[in-house]
Formats: C-alpha cells, sequence, structure tokens
C-alpha cells in the first residue's frame, strides 16, 4: 500500500510537470519567439484555457503527499520555507500575468504583463528543478525529523548542505531548459506562420543543450547521491527509465526535424516523465533522505498515514482521478487545433 | 514578536484576503445559474446578457480567488508543520478530495464556461455553468469540512506516536457541525453575491431608470436577497449558534461578553468589554434572552466565563465579542433592507424610490465585513485550541521557521497583495461602466 501511494503522488507531480511544464515553457520563450502583438496574443491563447486546470495537478498532488505522508509533508514544506513561499509568489505571478494582459489595451502595459509571466515562468521552472536536487541530495534532517535550511552553505553537497549548491543550481538549469524545449515544442504544434518557424528554430537549438545537460545529470546525481544507483542494480528494469530518456530525446529530434508536432510534443513528454520516473526510482524507498548522520531519512514506511486511511483514499481517489481524466479530455478537444492568427477564436 | 504570533498572522492576513473572493463567487456561481435558467426557460436574450455580464465579474474575481487559495494550501505545511504532522492523518483527507473532486472540475468547466460559449449549444453552456457552481460549492464543503473537525473533533483515534488518525470516514463527512457550518456559511456567500448584484442593479436603475439590466439585477437581487437574509439569521446562525454554546460554551460566552455566571442571563446588543473588571461598558442589554436563545427557556443557567480556568479563555477576547456583535448586527440590518426592497418590489415601488436604492447601493461592502467577521468569530473563538481540546496553537506552529523569516513573508504578501487589490479594484470598476452587452474584450482575460 505504501509503494502504491509513492507512485500515485510521484506519478500525480510528473503530470503536473509534463502539463504545466508548457505552459511555464510558452512562457519561458514568449519574448524571444513571438515579436509581435499578435504572435504574443496568439502564444497566449495556446496556454490561456488550460494552464489553470495544468496547476490544479500541483494541487491536488500537494493535496495528495499531505494525505498519505503527512510527515514528509510536514517537514519539507516547513524546512524549504522561504523558497517555497517564493514559489507560491511566483505562480501568484504567472497567474494574474497570464490573464490580465488582455484587460490593458495598452502597449506598455501588455508588454509589463509578458516580460512578468517569463520572470515567473522562468523562475519556477528553476525553482522547481532545484527542488528535485534537493530532494535527490537530502536535507540535514533533525533527530525530530524536521530541519530548516540556509539559502546555501559552501556550495557543496554534504552533511550541511544548502539550499543552492552546485549540484541543485545544475537542477534549476537543467529544469529550465528541458521546459523551455517543452514549451517550444507545445507552441510548434499550436502556432501557425511565424511563430510557429521561430518555435522550431528554438526547439531545434535547445535540443542540443538539453542533451548535453541531460549526459551531465546522471555522473553528477551518483556523485551527490553515492547509493542512487542502488535500486538500479537490484531491479534491472529500472534500466527502462533511462532507455525511455534516450529514446525519447532521439526520437524529438527526428519529429523536429520532420516538423511531426504531435510525436515531437509526446516525445517531450516522454522525456520528462522518464526523467523524473528514474529520479523517484534511484530514490525509492525513501522520500527525503537525510543527510545529518543523527537523522534517520524520511522513508515511505515511517511516514505513512494509517492503513484505515489508505483503504478510503484509494476509492475517492480512482473515481476522483477519472473523473478528472474524463474533464480533461473534454477540455482538450474542445480547445484542440490551431491558435488562429487572428484573435478571437475562443468566442468572443 | 514571537514567531507563533507571525505564524498566526500570516494565516489570518492570507485566509482573509482569499476569502474576499470565493464569498463573492459562490454567491455569483448561484445567481448566474439561475439566469441561465431563465435565459433557457424565456428564451430572452436579455438573460443571456446579464449572465455573460457576471461571468466577466466572475471571471476576474475567481482568478484572484485561484491565485491567493494556492498559498493556502501549502501554509499548513509550511506555517504549521507540527499540526500537519499530528493530524495529517485526518485533515489531509478532505484537503486532497478538495482537489480531486472540484478543483479540477471547476478550473476545467470555467474555461468552457467563459470563452467556448459560441462554440457549445444553449443547454451545453448551461450545463458548463452548472458545474462551475457545483465544484465552487463542493469547493467550499471540503474546505469547511476540515475546518469544522478543528472547531469540533470527531472519528478521530489517537495513536501511540501523537498523532491522530480517521476512524470513519463517514464521520468526518457527516460532521453535524459541518453541515450547519457549511449551510451558515455558503448563505453568506449568497448574501455577498446578491449585496453586489443589486448595488449594480441600483446603480444603473439611479442613472437610468429605465435601465433594463439594472431592472433585472435588482429584480433577482432583492428576490434571492431577502430569502438569503432570512436564512442566514434563522435557521442557520441561530442553528449555529445553539451548536457553539452546547460543544463551545467558553467561546460562546466570551462571544457575548458574559463574564459571570447567570440565571435569565441577558443578551448584550452593544457594549464594550472590559477586561479589567471583567464587565461589559455602556451595555444596552435585554434581560433573560440569550437563556431562552440556548436553551429555549428564559430561566435556565447560562455558564459565565467565570466558570472556567482563566488559560481557556480565548486569547483577544474584545477582538471576538466585537467581531460577533458586527456579524449579528449586520445580519440585522440585511434582514431589514432586503425586507423593504422585497416590500417595493412587490409593489412595483422599488426602481423609483431612491431612498432605497441609494442603500441598496452604497451596502455592498457590508456583507464582506459580516463574512470576515463571522470567520473572526469562528478562528478566535476556537482558541487557544488549534484543534479544540485536542491541540494547542501554540504548540502547532514550525518551530523551524523563526519570526524575522515569517515576518519577512508576511509582509512580501501584504506587498503582493495591495497590488492585486488595486488591479481588482480597477477591473471590476471597468468592467461595471463598460456595462452589460459590452464586447468580451475586458473580461476576456484568458483568450
Ligand atoms: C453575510 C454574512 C453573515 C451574516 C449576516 C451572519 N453570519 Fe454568522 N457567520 C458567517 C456569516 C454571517 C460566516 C462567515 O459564514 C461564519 C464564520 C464561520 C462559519 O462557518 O460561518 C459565521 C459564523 C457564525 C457562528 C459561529 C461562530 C463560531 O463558530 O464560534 C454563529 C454562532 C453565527 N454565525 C451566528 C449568526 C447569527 C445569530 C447571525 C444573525 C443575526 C449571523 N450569524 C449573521
Ligand atoms: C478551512 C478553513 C480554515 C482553516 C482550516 C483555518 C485554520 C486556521 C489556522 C490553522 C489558524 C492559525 C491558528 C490560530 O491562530 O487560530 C487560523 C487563524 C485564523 N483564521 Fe482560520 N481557517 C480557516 C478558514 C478561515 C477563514 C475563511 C477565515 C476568514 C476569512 C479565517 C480567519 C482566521 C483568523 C482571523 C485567524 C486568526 C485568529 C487569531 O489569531 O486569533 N479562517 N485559522
Ligand atoms: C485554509 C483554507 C483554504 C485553502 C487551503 C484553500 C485553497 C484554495 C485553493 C488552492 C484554491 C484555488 C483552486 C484552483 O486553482 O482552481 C481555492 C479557491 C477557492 N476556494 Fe479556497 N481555500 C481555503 C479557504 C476557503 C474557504 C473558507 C472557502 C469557502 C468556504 C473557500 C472556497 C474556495 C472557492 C469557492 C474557490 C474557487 C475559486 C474562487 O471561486 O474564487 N476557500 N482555495
Amino acid at each position: 500500500m505504501e509503494t502504491l501511494w509513492y507512485w500515485i503522488v510521484a506519478v500525480m507531480l510528473a503530470v503536473y510537470v509534463v502539463l504545466d511544464g508548457f505552459d511555464l515553457g510558452v512562457g519561458i520563450l514568449l519574448p524571444f519567439v513571438a515579436r509581435t502583438e499578435a504572435e504574443r496574443q496568439q502564444s497566449i491563447q495556446s496556454i490561456g484555457p488550460v494552464w489553470d486546470g495544468n496547476e490544479v495537478w500541483l494541487l491536488a498532488g500537494g493535496g495528495t503527499l499531505f494525505f498519505a505522508f503527512p510527515q514528509v509533508y510536514a517537514s519539507s514544506f516547513s524546512g524549504f520555507y522561504l523558497p517555497l513561499i517564493m514559489v507560491l509568489w511566483l505562480l501568484v505571478l504567472r497567474g494574474v500575468s497570464v490573464e490580465l494582459r488582455m484587460h490593458f489595451e495598452d502597449a506598455l502595459w501588455r508588454n509589463f504583463f509578458d516580460g512578468l509571466l517569463m520572470f515567473a515562468s522562468a523562475l519556477l521552472a528553476i525553482f522547481f528543478g532545484a527542488a528535485l536536487a534537493n530532494v535527490l541530495r537530502g536535507v540535514p534532517l533533525g533527530p525530530d525529523h524536521f530541519f530548516f535550511l540556509p539559502l546555501w552553505t559552501n556550495w557543496r553537497t554534504g552533511v550541511d548542505p544548502g539550499i543552492l549548491d552546485w549540484y541543485t543550481v545544475m537542477g534549476g538549469v537543467i529544469a529550465l531548459l528541458a521546459l523551455a524545449l517543452h514549451g517550444a515544442v507545445y507552441l510548434v504544434m499550436k502556432a501557425e506562420g511565424e511563430l510557429q518557424r521561430r518555435a522550431r528554430a528554438a526547439a531545434g537549438r535547445l535540443w542540443p543543450v538539453v542533451t548535453i545537460a541531460t549526459l551531465l545529470a546522471i555522473p553528477a546525481t551518483v556523485v551527490a547521491r553515492p547509493d542512487a544507483l542502488k535500486n538500479y542494480y537490484g531491479h534491472p528494469a529500472a534500466f527502462l527509465a533511462p532507455v525511455v530518456v534516450a529514446v525519447s530525446l532521439g526520437m524529438m529530434l527526428v519529429a523536429i526535424r520532420k516538423g511531426a508536432e504531435l510525436q515531437a510534443f509526446l516525445c517531450s513528454s516522454g522525456y520528462l516523465i522518464a526523467m523524473l520516473c528514474g529520479a523517484a526510482v534511484g530514490l525509492y524507498p525513501v522520500l527525503l533522505p537525510s543527510t545529518n548522520p543523527l537523522g534517520e531519512s524520511l522513508t515511505i514506511a515511517n511516514s505513512i498515514v494509517g492503513p484505515y486511511s489508505l483503504r478510503v483514499g484509494l476509492i475517492w481517489w480512482i473515481f476522483g482521478i477519472m473523473l478528472a481524466i474524463t474533464y480533461f479530455s473534454i477540455v482538450y478537444w474542445m480547445f484542440r487545433g490551431k491558435v488562429s492568427r487572428s484573435a478571437g477564436i475562443y468566442g468572443h | 514578536m514571537d514567531a507563533l504570533t507571525m505564524h498566526r498572522l500570516q494565516f489570518a492576513f492570507t485566509i482573509t484576503f482569499h476569502y474576499l473572493f470565493p464569498q463573492l463567487t459562490m454567491g455569483l456561481a448561484l445567481l448566474i445559474v439561475i439566469l441561465k435558467t431563465m435565459a433557457l426557460r424565456t428564451k430572452n436574450e436579455r438573460y443571456d446578457d446579464a449572465a455573460r455580464f457576471w461571468a466577466k465579474i466572475f471571471g476576474v474575481n475567481f482568478l484572484l480567488g485561484v491565485v491567493t487559495g494556492i498559498p493556502m494550501e501549502f501554509q499548513f505545511g509550511t506555517n504549521w508543520s507540527e499540526f500537519s504532522r499530528l493530524v495529517g492523518g485526518i485533515i489531509g483527507q478532505p484537503l486532497a478530495m478538495e482537489g480531486v473532486f472540484s478543483f479540477f472540475l471547476e478550473s476545467a468547466f470555467l474555461g468552457m464556461f467563459l470563452f467556448a460559449e459560441k462554440r457549445l449549444s444553449r443547454l451545453a453552456h448551461w450545463g458548463a455553468a452548472f458545474m462551475v457552481f457545483l465544484g465552487s460549492w463542493l469547493s467550499g464543503f471540503f474546505i469547511i469540512a476540515t475546518d469544522a473537525w478543528m472547531q469540533h473533533p470527531v472519528a478521530y483515534q489517537l495513536m501511540p506516536d501523537g498523532t491522530y488518525q480517521v476512524t470513519s470516514f463517514l464521520g468526518l463527512m457527516m460532521n453535524p457541525w459541518a453541515w450547519i457550518q457549511y449551510a451558515h456559511n455558503e448563505c453568506g456567500a449568497v448574501v455577498t453575491g446578491v449585496f453586489v448584484m443589486s448595488a449594480v442593479g441600483a446603480l444603473y436603475v439611479l442613472r437610468d431608470g429605465k435601465s433594463e439590466q439594472g431592472r433585472i439585477f435588482l429584480r433577482l437581487g432583492v428576490t434571492a436577497g431577502v430569502i438569503a437574509c432570512i436564512l442566514q439569521i434563522f435557521p442557520t446562525g441561530d442553528l449555529h449558534g445553539k451548536y457553539v454554546a452546547h460543544h463551545q460554551p467558553i467561546a460562546m460566552a466570551a462571544m457575548e461578553g458574559l463574564f459571570h455566571s447567570e440565571k435569565g442571563a441577558p443578551i448584550v446588543l452593544i457594549g464594550q468589554p472590559n477586561m479589567q473588571q471583567q464587565t461589559i461598558d455602556n451595555p444596552i442589554a435585554v434581560n433573560k434572552v440569550l437563556s431562552f436563545l440556548i436553551y429555549g427557556t428564559t430561566a435556565a443557567e447560562v455558564s459565565g466565563l467565570d466558570a472556567y480556568p482563566k488559560d481557556l479563555w480565548p486569547t483577544t477576547l474584545p477582538l471576538l465579542f466585537y467581531a460577533y456583535h458586527i456579524m449579528a448586527g449586520l445580519g440585522t440590518y440585511f434582514v431589514l433592507l432586503m425586507g423593504v426592497a422585497a416590500f417595493l418590489l412587490w409593489r412595483g415601488r422599488l426602481f423609483t424610490t431612491r431612498w432605497v436604492l441609494w442603500p441598496l447601493l452604497l451596502s455592498f461592502p457590508l456583507p464582506y465585513i459580516a463574512n470576515i467577521a463571522g470567520w473572526m468569530t469562528a478562528e478566535i473563538g476556537r482558541q487557544p485550541w488549534l484543534v479544540y481540546n485536542l491541540i494547542r496553537t501554540a504548540n502547532g506552529y514550525s518551530r523551524e521557521v523563526g519570526a524575522s523569516t515569517t515576518l519577512f513573508t508576511l509582509l512580501g504578501f501584504m506587498g503582493m497583495y495591495a497590488v492585486l487589490s488595486v488591479l481588482w479594484i480597477v477591473l471590476v470598476y471597468r468592467i461595471v461602466e463598460d456595462g452589460p452587452g459590452a464586447p468580451m474584450e475586458h473580461a476576456a482575460g484568458r483568450a
């Protein structure tokens, strides 16, 4: 049961990264690919009707973590207090900038909101990457299972790391690049004309960078967390994750070259999911490793909620997630196809 | 100030700001469904125009509700980590369900409701509006079930490691406190909705007596308003009060300013609690009414604060007393105003009676005040407990997070929310000035 909930939380967060990832990616790329007002409008329309629903995966994933592993939720959220509150502020700014730009006709204000969107999206991507890296590296948990991290110490991983060290910064950069690429292939799929051409060019340029970063990430993780590969040797099937990463990257390049829009987007999604699954496999059964020899790591066994809750939870979770998938299918189907260059396709 | 106070202030500030938006969206969601239903039945375009106009206002408020709601979801972990560790096994349940059942529903159908009217049939568009309504009211239920468990814990078990676990899912969802609180709270949301709708109606009619949309808004606002305002006091407010009196008698004594136990206890309508002397200064009171309201007979003895040890008294007692009296006072005023307006509407004189239209126009901030005051009553009345009789507030906050860190984030929230408030006022003002029938430009935020 613990294992099942570990994977439920992991999958919900992975779905979040894939879905909200392209919103963030479009935000990051906005000033680079959209030059005219019409193009910027077209870019924002491509994420307008869906970003809120995508973000709900983060809320629902966080809520599920709270429900299933309250101790992990409590320790990690208070331990990462400052960066998490900043994430909240950035989420506020991102939401406001997507939605409010259309309310202002003045070009000055629209530029302001576009800038804000790119700023918030880029920082969010970096924060999420660094957060994942922090979890992989581990935190100095005290004997009471709580911790508090300074923003940085000596930039090394080790017993007393900071929130930022060479490894977590690298995680942030990889996330920024990977989500920018994800946003680019999404835009290629939704846009037409000049905008689409530039998005395709951006994807072509980002691809090699992301590939190199991915190749660097694996040895770096082994350095930062020496037992990261333990599960892999125990269960060779786990090597599927890196294989999928490699295959999706390769197929993505082919798809970008060929102009197979949907295929490129699916490959990019597959790449993100496989990366995250790879991390989750390496971590299992730990949820929050301790770098401090005094503190015990938080594992699925010592932080799981009681069995009755889990049984009831499984019933409503399956039911609820099926409903959610239904809604998402309806919405994505309704807003399928290209965002037309003339404003107003969405009914006004 | 100490860390505990900072955490409390930050939570109180962010939740109070968040609740400015859902109270309107929950209320409007119901009114919009009514307008869409009338449009469907009469096939009269005007009701569609009216629904479209309110959808724009809904959209702006919903956005602000969403962006301010996200911090709430995470503050249980960031600011109340000890609390989350101890009772996460219980309140994690309704909170996770809120995400899975209502936020997905709302966010999916809102886009459809706001931006796909032309692509949908009339009935399908009505359906989208209904789903948005359902989502927002479900969301209200789960959050209230959470709060109600903190006010009145049920169906739990203390584990050997000190944490609490659920023993019965149904027990948690059927917590009687949750249902009463939900009824009263949703009614309060509708009150906000009808006052805002009536205020816009009054504005249009005062400007132009023939304004058709103004009349529609007033007709619906006042009719629904008189019903909601009455239900707010009776039975929901009355029942809620009886519940508090039975299960949180200290909170009730403090709300009423009853320092000493009394047979035939009076109800204080106006006064100032004097903490040194333990009396109410300058009271205007009616004898025996409190005993009657709680126990149904005028002779019953009501326990005052002196019956309880001082360390169980709510920590900010005068604030509690004022908050409660503001809520109840405003509730009475709402019934009077809506009653008069409904009477005039029935006689066909409302649209020309300026001395009623002006108060209707100016009263729209008051339900916000009443709702916030009501929540302050509930939350301060619960003190010093975080979970009533189980966990003290002083034992629930994140010890790892210091006072100055929290002060910094609190100031950050205040600054950002100040900017959001300005944007909010500007946007709503512009939508109201453009009026119904204006092109969707301003409101078509997400398209
Ligand atoms: C428009 C808003 C509004 C109005 C006019 C009233 N209320 Fe209220 N009241 C609320 C909005 C509200 C609320 C915001 O919905 C509260 C806060 C917590 C809750 O669940 O409901 C609440 C809570 C609340 C409580 C519980 C406090 C606690 O839990 O400690 C009581 C006893 C009452 N109300 C009683 C009344 C009475 C007797 C009223 C009329 C004379 C009244 N309310 C008018
Ligand atoms: C599910 C809903 C809610 C939950 C779980 C909740 C929980 C809490 C918690 C944990 C605190 C901090 C501890 C304390 O000082 O009591 C608090 C305080 C407070 N909350 Fe709530 N709250 C909820 C809804 C609301 C709403 C909607 C409002 C107002 C609009 C509100 C107003 C306040 C206020 C004013 C305080 C400060 C009380 C004080 O400092 O004495 N709460 N609440
Ligand atoms: C601590 C308490 C609270 C938490 C954790 C919380 C959390 C949230 C979150 C995360 C959202 C955004 C959902 C989205 O992305 O679509 C939201 C919106 C909403 N919340 Fe809250 N909330 C709290 C208090 C309340 C209360 C007391 C109510 C009403 C009774 C309420 C009613 C709503 C509604 C109706 C929405 C939909 C958005 C809107 O209509 O403005 N919330 N809340």
